[in-house]
């Protein structure tokens, strides 16, 4: 790891939950940024999603992954909403929490934003778990101020974390 | 103690972090997400069965096992 990678922000989920983390303000210094989320969703399922919107919008934003689910392996067309990592939640091995590393690479150009997350939803099961490699980009010219990410369904639960660290390349 | 969810909020240039009150529109909102959510989940579990059973069809059409065919694409 670089000597440039810098903690930005972190937060900690409170013992009442949380419907989303949300990174305001994030400075430009940087010439990348890196999120690291262990969470977990109180939603009554196996898992979850834990989606993200940049700038406070989910739109004009397509992906495509590779995913690994139950019994299923997929390499699927591009998605458009604003899914971002895989989330265990309330059914899940107990006290498990996500893997989920998304990195934005020069968030403060004037380019459309590319992102990549690699995810892991934490659950010792054979028939409900998630894993994904995701490619995403967000089609605009704004540098990213702000990150929210929240699950698809429910809350965070207490001890969820989110990390967000700002590297400079030289 | 609030009586809607709430978020976090961290200000990135300040570093401080805020517990805000989700309002009814915000909550409610979410409740339709959650409906989006398990729809979306629903439609994933029914195309999974659907492809698993038009893979076991074709093999069984085909004659050869799971393990024959990826041989094949090898």
């Amino acid at each position: 790891m670089p000597n440039t990678f810098e903690l930005i922000a972190s937060s900690t989920v409170g013992s009442g939950g949380a419907a989303s983390i949300d990174f305001t303000s994030i400075p430009s210094t940087f010439t990348d940024l890196a999120v690291y989320i262990a969470v977990r969703g109180s939603a009554s399922a196996g898992r979850g999603y834990v989606n993200a919107s940049i700038n406070g919008v989910t739109t004009n934003r397509t992906w495509r992954w590779l995913v690994g689910y139950d019994s299923n392996l997929v390499s699927s067309a591009s998605g458009t909403n604003d899914t971002f990592g895989s989330i265990p939640c309330a059914t899940a091995t107990a006290s498990t929490f996500s893997n989920v590393m998304g990195y934005f690479p020069n968030y403060a150009s004037s380019n459309n934003k590319s992102f990549s997350v690699d995810s892991t939803a934490e659950n010792n099961s054979a028939s409900t778990w998630m894993n994904f490699l995701l490619a995403g980009l967000w089609s605009n010219s704004s540098a990213i101020s702000s990150l929210s990410f929240y699950p698809d369904s429910g809350t965070f639960v207490q001890y969820s974390t989110a990390y967000l660290y700002g590297v400079k390349n030289a | 103690m609030p009586n809607n969810p709430t978020r976090i909020e961290i200000n990135c240039e300040t570093g401080v972090e805020s517990i805000i009150e989700l309002t009814d529109a915000e909550v409610a909102e979410l409740a339709y997400q959650a409906e989006l959510a398990a729809e979306k989940k629903a439609e994933e579990e029914a195309q999974a069965q659907a492809n698993a059973a038009a893979k076991a069809a074709l093999l069984d059409r085909l004659g050869i096992t799971a393990d024959e065919a990826k041989l094949l694409l090898a």
